[in-house]
């Protein structure tokens, strides 16, 4: 039974539900209020004021997107009193600001900045304040925090709690003293933090960034000695066109190979390479464990949890030790990708592995932790030398003075460069889960995964948890034990979600055999590295090019990638979950605490 | 002495003897009975708002909810008030009957005192007058438990929806209005959270009845109010004075004989300088010749030695660490402000930067998210034009 309210905004009239904000009332009629707490995937918090309105009849000025409309309001978004309070506002967040945006990695895409152009401030009206604590945290591999460009907006700590159920950072102190902290004040490096970069891409300014990398990596290109890889995750193709000027969804791949080649990369590969190879190893590993527990009645973790994203990994190592048995032994795509890169690649192209300098492009802040974790070193060097996200990627481009919209489409070099449109679901939430099923579907039945198209619809979209049921019948008599099996698979993406699975597994009532786990809302294409803003009409629009990119590609199935044949064939003959596959494509976890 | 100034004694006057009469005595009547009571006798909120108090119970009771709470408001942050603790410590039986009563209007089970963390002192006793509270309750077959909450000290969890915020275990910080308490309060709950000095008007009221409560005070202030007297005065003290009275008459009765200003209402009230004491009365706002003024109860008086700007440094300062910090508004104004009067006051910044300021305060009152913002304007602007030799030279 809806309820609905008649308000006139603006002088125009408009009927809403009840319950609907200010806000949202004077979007329905194209009057859009400016906003700086408010972020649509978060709850209201009302705390910036900037988009105070005036409300006919009240004392004072409400905060429109914390405001429900009552029936017969009348609302002026535009008034006198109105810019001037806002105005007002805005002056005083400069004043607390510590205002270099010259020299500012937000500049050009800051909210502070846009509201501060907009309303033309005067940086005159207010004494500046001094920051007391302009100290910059970069403990951390991933997330490097600036107090001095804080807006106290707390969309980070309302990320982070609500988004991912981390709560590593926390509001500290009252009054002039507030600030964004962290448990005891520690360094990011020491808390719960799992390098999500959530709370990064919800940051409004440059308080809370990404570690960045890349004058690093521009001064390999520059050193002659090195043989500098990098290889590009499939989310960032879909993405990457944002940063450069192009509406969200817009498939760049070609374009974005060519400008790095452009830039000097020797060689531009992709990770998808390694996803299909994942998909190989971790499908095997699947199947093995069911054997295990279906046919040789052993005891076996399952159900089994996906491993390839780090900040999924970190959170599990810290909130759920007890159970790292039931994720996946297999490294991530940009783990295998680095091992192989300076063993398998180095070998086969003549090059001592000490030359080679392998970046990764990402979505994602986890990775580069991820990059830096001590294991990581099978290959006997570190295995990935840097990450780089998405936006710095971007930022790349544009240093290197190239007009992208004219450039040709380009190919990914050979040898780890062909891959799969398997290999480019992993972007999108439900894709690790969807390519792994037509792997594993047809290596047990002999038949393709029975979805029109192979479109596993059922792990598509942005539910919040997805779940389907995949009956086995008339498997290959290898797979004998399988037959008439209701294989129950569930996929959750974004940390919050992710514990409401981990709940099930931890009170042993967890109905599914296999589990995808993304640690940001939405999976990669929702990454911590990605674009800013995003939010879900942003994702939708990226996971409906993942799909496009999927369908576009000749071969759409991880096992029939001819480069990973030829992988198996010259280089781990033994097969998948051998004992050299275990030395390069497979790790261990490590039991964090709580706090 | 003028009429006004008789010193009452109505609210802190024995409760003891009574043995929970008034409590015996109301439960029988009607809960539309006893919100009408409470309505005529025109009672308001003394914690600082003056919200109607029959009109928050109704409220309250009119919300849907399946547990309702009664929250006793005792965190008395304002510095130089302690009437409510005084009143814990001499009457609470006034108080918990009225939490009682509160509850059975509206349908609460379940009532809190949240208490100062600085009165922890009170405890024992007041747990104690708990207990034999909840025999009498058990006698009169009523169904309503109370408990002390220890606040944990912050000025700002006195604002009824941070107060709410902290019992939660979350950090204390107002929350966005609507929903007011009496519609999601505790535990997103209908709420009804009234200040202690409040509970024990309404027991009176209940107690002598809606008319003769209402004679006291004048056109919208009713009833009889303690004051907490300091500063430059012989008597400093709390005093259960009735509402209306003039500044002159108070001045006359509590000052030193050089007076020059008394803030009314505490750092979040307003300071009004020897020339307007006769103008202004004390009560909520109404429509009164002159300047009516609500206050929470603390009556501050200046001689001629005082440094109002001293005053109001200390008023900025106290703002600017007790603000949760959470707000545009509220966080960096209350810092300009502060650091804006010391520029004048040192010549770096010329007197006209105060208008600037002024307007700041202007800006503060209508944009702040809770009373504490919004109150800044109020002694910031009163003593700001009234003293503005002070603040220059
Ligand atoms: C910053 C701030 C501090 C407050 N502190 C108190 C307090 O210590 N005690 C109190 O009763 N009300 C305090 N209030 C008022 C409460 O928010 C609320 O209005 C009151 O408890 C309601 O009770 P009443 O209707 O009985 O006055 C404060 C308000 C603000 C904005
Ligand atoms: S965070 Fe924004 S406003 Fe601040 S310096 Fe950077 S670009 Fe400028
Ligand atoms: S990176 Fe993720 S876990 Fe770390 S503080 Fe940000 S949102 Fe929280
Ligand atoms: S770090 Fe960023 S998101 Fe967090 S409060 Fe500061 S400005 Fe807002
Ligand atoms: S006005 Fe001050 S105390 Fe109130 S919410 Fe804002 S910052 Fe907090
Ligand atoms: S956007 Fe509404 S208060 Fe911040």
């Amino acid at each position: 039974m809806e309820k609905f309210l008649n308000v006139n905004i603006d002088g125009i009239d408009v009927i809403v539900e009840e319950g609907t904000s200010i806000l949202d009332a004077a979007k329905k009629v194209n009057i859009y209020i400016p906003t700086l707490c408010y972020h649509e995937d978060l709850c209201i918090a009302g705390n910036c004021r900037i988009c105070v309105v005036e409300v006919i009849g009240q004392r004072t000025l409400a905060a429109a997107c914390a405001t429900p409309v009552s029936n017969g309001m009348v609302i002026k978004t535009n008034s006198p009193k109105v810019r001037n309070a806002r105005k007002d506002l805005v002056a005083l967040l400069v004043s607390e600001h510590n205002t270099q945006c010259t020299t500012c990695y937000r500049s050009t895409n800051c909210e502070l900045q846009s509201l501060a152009n907009e309303f033309n401030i005067d940086n005159n009206r207010y004494i500046t304040l001094p920051h007391a604590d302009t100290q910059i945290d970069r403990s951390s591999w991933s997330i490097e925090k600036d107090d001095s460009k804080c807006v106290r907006c707390q969309r980070c700590v309302r990320t982070c709690a609500e988004l991912q159920h981390v709560n590593a950072i926390t509001v500290a102190h009252r009054g002039e003293h507030m600030k964004i902290s962290t448990f005891m004040e520690l360094p990011l490096a020491e808390v719960v933090c799992v390098n999500c970069g959530q709370c990064v891409i919800h940051c409004p300014t440059a308080a809370l960034t990404e570690r960045r990398y890349f004058d690093y990596i521009w001064e390999a290109i520059g050193d002659e000695k090195k043989h500098v890889i990098i290889n590009t995750a499939p989310s960032v193709r879909v993405a990457i066109g944002e940063t450069l000027g192009y509406p969200p969804g817009t498939r760049v791949t070609g374009k974005m190979v060519t400008a790095l080649k452009k830039m000097g990369f020797d060689s531009v590969l992709d990770t998808n390479f390694t996803a299909d190879l994942t998909i190989i190893e971790e499908g095997t590993e699947l199947l093995h464990r069911l054997r295990k527990a279906l046919l040789e009645k052993e005891k076996v973790a399952l159900p089994m949890i996906t491993s390839c994203s780090p900040g999924w990994v970190k959170f599990i190592e810290h909130m759920y030790p007890e159970h790292l048995e039931h994720l996946s032994t297999c490294k991530s795509p940009q783990q295998m990708f680095g091992a192989l890169a300076k063993t398998y690649y180095a070998e086969k192209m003549g090059i001592d592995p000490k030359d080679i300098v392998c970046v990764a492009a990402m979505p994602c802040a986890a990775k580069k932790y991820e990059a830096n974790r001590p294991e990581m070193k099978d290959s006997g060097y570190q295995d990935v030398d840097a990450g780089l996200t998405t936006r710095e990627l971007g930022l790349m481009i544009k240093q290197s003075g190239l007009n992208f919209a004219e450039l040709e489409d380009g190919y990914f070099d050979t040898l780890m460069g062909k891959s799969t449109g398997a290999a480019v679901l992993f972007g999108a939430t439900g894709g690790v889960m969807e390519a792994a099923l037509r792997t594993v579907y047809e290596v047990v039945t002999g038949r393709e995964l029975p979805f029109e198209n192979l479109n596993f619809t059922p792990a598509r979209g942005l539910g919040k948890i997805k779940e389907a049921t995949i009956p086995l019948e008339e498997c290959k008599e290898e797979w004998a034990f399988l037959n008439g099996i209701e294989l129950k698979v569930a996929i959750a993406h974004g940390l919050t979600n992710a514990r409401i699975i981990m709940d099930q597994v931890k009170s042993g009532t967890s109905p599914y055999h296999f589990i995808e786990i993304m640690a940001c809302p939405g999976g990669c294409i929702g990454g911590g590295g990605q674009p800013i803003p995003t939010n879900d009409e942003i994702r939708k629009r990226r996971i409906a090019a993942i799909y496009a990119e999927d369908e576009g590609m000749p071969i759409r199935k991880s096992h029939e990638n001819p480069e990973i044949k030829l992988l198996y064939e010259e280089f781990i003959p033994d097969g998948p979950l051998s004992k050299k596959s275990h030395k390069l494509l497979h790790t261990h976890y490590t039991k964090r605490n709580r706090y | 002495m003028p009429d006004r100034l008789r010193k009452l004694d109505m609210i802190l006057g024995s409760y003891t003897n009574e043995k929970y009469k008034v409590l015996e005595k109301t439960l029988k009547r009607s809960n539309e009975e006893i919100i009408k009571d409470l309505i005529d006798s025109g009672l308001k909120g003394r914690g600082g708002a003056g919200f109607p108090t029959g009109l928050k119970w109704r409220l309250a009771a009119a919300a849907p909810g399946d547990e309702k709470y009664v929250i006793c408001n005792a965190d008395e942050g304002e510095p130089g008030t302690f009437k409510d603790r005084e009143i814990l410590d001499c009457v609470p039986r006034k108080v918990l009957s009225a939490m009682a009563i509160c509850g059975k209007v509206i349908g609460a089970k379940k009532g809190y005192i949240y208490l100062r963390g600085e009165y922890k002192f009170l405890v024992p006793k007041l747990q104690a007058e708990i207990d034999l509270f909840h025999q009498v309750a058990k006698q009169f077959n009523l169904d309503f438990k109370i408990e002390i909450f220890l606040g944990s000290g912050a000025y700002v969890c006195g604002e009824e929806t941070a107060l709410i915020q902290s019992m939660e275990g979350k950090r204390g910080e107002p929350r966005n209005k609507p929903p007011f308490p009496t519609q999601a309060g505790f535990k997103n709950m209908p709420t009804v959270v009234n200040n202690v000095e409040t509970l024990a008007s309404a027991l009176m009221v209940f107690k002598i009845g809606p008319e003769e409560f209402r004679k006291l005070g004048i056109q919208d202030s009713h009833g009889s109010k303690l004051f907490s007297v300091s500063g430059d005065t012989p008597k400093p003290g709390i005093y259960d004075l009735e509402f209306g009275l003039s500044l002159a008459e108070f001045v006359e009765e509590f000052g030193d004989g050089d007076t020059k200003a008394v803030q009314v209402g505490g750092a979040s009230g307003f300071c009004v300088p020897r020339k307007k004491f006769a103008e202004t009365t004390i009560g909520y706002q109404g429509g009164l010749v002159g300047d009516s003024l609500p206050t929470g109860g603390s009556m501050m008086l200046f001689n001629s030695s005082r440094s109002m700007y001293n005053v109001l440094k200390n008023y900025l300062d106290f703002f600017a660490e007790e603000s949760c910090g959470q707000c545009t508004p509220c966080r960096i104004g209350c810092q300009q402000l502060k650091i804006g009067i010391d520029a004048v006051k040192r010549g770096i910044k010329p007197p006209e930067y105060l208008d600037q300021l002024l307007k700041l305060t202007d800006t503060m009152k209508i944009t702040a998210k809770c009373g504490l913002g919004q109150s800044v304007a109020n002694s910031f602007s009163s003593i700001v034009t009234n003293f503005i030799e002070e603040m220059i030279y």
